[in-house]
């Protein structure tokens, strides 16, 4: 840590481990409801379970990312960030906001769009409150003595993601323009814009890490993130196949999409590479550990698998089912769950001063995470498999599908119960670091 | 080998172009295929408050629809076609969580004038030309 300001980012992390083990106790309640036993539904039925199991998943990627962002961007400009004390007042706001709507999910107050349930009024907070960090970090920029390729780079995505909130809030009667729109949002965020921001952070760890030189990494970050958007943007087309638009889109989307995992395959071959190429000095292996994992496994998750579903004529089958949730969870642990945990691992020992790198719990905890969640998209993957077989091509009754897949939610909630196992191992480490202090300034180079 | 600068040209360039072509075939989507495919002319009051109710009571945090939404209860977008209008206001208007096979529903007890909006909204969907979607079962038993 090089500047007083970038402790705020602890508490962002903070929070956000925090909320992703709410998360997961929402994705038991689920997992248990798909072998059978839904007793909580009458207090916490299937709905309100999904809608605070994928909001609090984007809420704490996003304080993640927004953490990432006060710690990087003042080292990256040399200058204190602008206001700490907005800082801590926008992320005290953005938890408030976030508590209320999901108080509000468990009484039948929501916006029922997928992973737009937020209802309006709270909606227009929330764009307050992103204008609040965006202020503080464009202002943080304008006065520094530099504007790095990484920190720019990172910046485009933080405000195009906030630009691209919008079409998701606007009403429609027409249920095709619905979604139409709310795919600007969720499938422009995770297969655009949020890319940048994980390159900019890919990018700025690998710099430290490594000690490859920043002009060779910052033209591969250029290279990766024209790939993800000169594929991405018309790749949206994959999610206009069915909804009741023209079939120009099964073409575009079809094509295009295919070429979005080459964004992700530049990633982990630019990782790898810069890996092999670096020193390997720095101490902190844990945190190479998972900017390595996070390359490789997003390429998983989100290429390999993504890709698997893609192309209209198998997406006509597995479109709406358990395959897209096989898909869906180990794209969003693989790339935006691990780069915030990369960051993460990075960052407490320079925040704190305490040297704690590379820790047999540290460890533990990379290993029943991502073998865990390794295991529930297989889990996931087999279960979405018969059930597209049986229900779309052998034409049985969902309700008789659902019945005969039961049993691979039992192997969800074994491997899941790694996963979990391994996320709290995560904190238990989180906390062992103490709190960011200022004798941490300067201590790490 | 490629400079840096070349390469925030192929960003730039790449987006940009891309973008570009992106809105111009969205324009040509909502301007051509909404009105040919989704028949707005039959967007009725009654229809209209029916998505109002489906997305006020978030159903698309149990089942899909156009294939979008979550996969713990049946596909909807044929509903009205594959039940009719009896079997699915009866469904609505229980007052018990209606439960075939035992996966509960929440027993939203709706009014008769709520159900026939969800049904009339049900019937507009399944009426709009999805491309082929839901696939056809193949596989002879
Ligand atoms: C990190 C990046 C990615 C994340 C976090 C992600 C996540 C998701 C999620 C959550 C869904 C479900 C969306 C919904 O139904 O509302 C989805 C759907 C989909 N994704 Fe991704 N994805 C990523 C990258 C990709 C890539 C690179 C491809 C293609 C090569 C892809 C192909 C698809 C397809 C085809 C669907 C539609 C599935 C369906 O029809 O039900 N995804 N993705
Ligand atoms: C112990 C851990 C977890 C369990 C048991 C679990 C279980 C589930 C279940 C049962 C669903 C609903 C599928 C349906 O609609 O029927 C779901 C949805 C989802 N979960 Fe998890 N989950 C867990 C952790 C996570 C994590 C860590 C992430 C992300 C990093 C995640 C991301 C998602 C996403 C994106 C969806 C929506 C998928 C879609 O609509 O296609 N989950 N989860
Ligand atoms: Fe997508």
């Amino acid at each position: 840590m090089k500047y007083a300001s970038q402790k705020v980012a602890y508490w962002f992390f903070a929070s956000a481990i925090l909320l992703l083990s709410l998360q997961i106790v929402y994705g038991f309640i689920m997992g248990f409801a798909h072998l059978g036993y839904d007793g909580w539904h009458s207090v916490i039925p299937f709905n309100t379970a999904r809608a605070v199991h994928t909001n609090l998943l984007v809420v704490w990627i996003l304080l993640g990312f927004m953490g990432s962002a006060y710690y990087i961007i003042p080292e990256e400009a040399q200058h204190e960030l602008v206001s700490v004390k907005l800082a801590y007042i926008q992320l005290i706001s953005f938890l408030a906001v976030g508590v209320t709507a999901i108080v509000g999910y468990h009484l039948n107050y929501w916006e029922g769009r997928k992973f737009l349930e937020i209802p309006r009024p709270l909606d227009w907070l929330v764009v307050i409150n992103v204008l609040t960090f965006l202020g503080i970090i464009l202002a943080t920029l304008y006065k520094g003595k530099k504007r790095t390729t990484t920190s720019l780079v990172m910046t485009m995505g933080l405000v195009f993601a906030a630009l691209l909130y919008l079409p998701g809030m606007i009403w429609f009667d027409n249920q095709t323009m619905d979604s139409f729109f709310r795919w600007w949002v969720v499938h422009l965020w995770v297969e655009g814009v949020w890319e940048l921001i994980m390159g900019g952070i890919l990018a700025f760890l690998l710099i430290k890490l490594t000690g490859v030189d920043r002009e060779v990494i910052e033209k591969w970050l250029y290279v990766i993130v024209g790939l993800t958007f000169l594929s991405g943007i018309l790749g949206t087309g994959h999610h206009y196949y069915y909804i009741g638009v023209g079939k120009i889109w099964l073409i575009v989307g079809g094509i295009f999409s295919m070429l979005e995992p080459l964004a992700f395959l530049a990633m982990a071959l630019f990782a790898v590479g810069m890996y092999r190429k670096g020193e390997k000095k720095h101490p902190n292996k844990l945190a190479l550990y998972w900017t390595l994992g996070t390359a490789i496994l997003s390429f998983v998750g989100a290429g390999l698998l993504g890709m698997a579903h893609t192309l209209p004529q198998v997406n006509m089958y597995t479109h709406g089912t358990l395959v897209t949730a096989m898909h869906g969870h180990l794209a969003f642990w693989g790339a935006y769950g691990m780069i915030v945990f990369s960051f993460i691992t990075f960052a407490m020992p320079n925040l704190t001063g305490r040297k704690l790198y590379d820790t047999a719990i540290g460890q533990l905890a990379y290993w029943l995470t991502n073998v865990g969640m390794i295991g529930m998209t297989i889990a996931f993957g087999v279960a979405g498999v018969a059930q597209v077989y049986l229900e779309r091509k052998v034409g049985l009754e969902f309700g008789a599908v659902q019945q005969e897949i039961e049993v691979h939610f039992f192997i969800l909630i074994l491997t899941a119960s790694m996963f979990a196992t391994g996320i709290l191992l995560f904190i238990y480490e989180f906390f062992r670091f103490g709190k960011p202090n200022n004798e941490a300034i300067g201590i790490e180079e | 080998m490629l400079s840096k600068s070349q390469a925030r040209t192929f960003f730039l360039g790449g987006t940009i172009v891309t973008f570009a072509i992106f809105l111009g075939l969205s324009w040509n989507s909502l301007s051509n295929d909404v009105p040919k495919q989704t028949n707005p002319q039959n967007l009725t009051d009654q229809v209209i408050r029916g998505k109002h109710l489906w997305e006020s009571n978030n159903c698309m945090g149990c089942h899909t629809i156009f294939g979008e939404g979550a996969y713990y209860a049946p596909e909807l977008t044929k509903v009205f076609e594959r039940r009719g209008e009896g079997y699915m206001k009866a469904v609505l208007t229980s007052k018990q969580p209606w439960a075939p096979r035992g996966r509960k529903m929440v027993a939203y007890g709706f009014t008769d004038e709520e159900a026939s909006d969800l049904i009339k909204f049900f019937k507009w969907i399944g009426e709009v030309d999805l491309n082929g979607f839901p696939p056809k079962p193949d596989v002879k038993r």
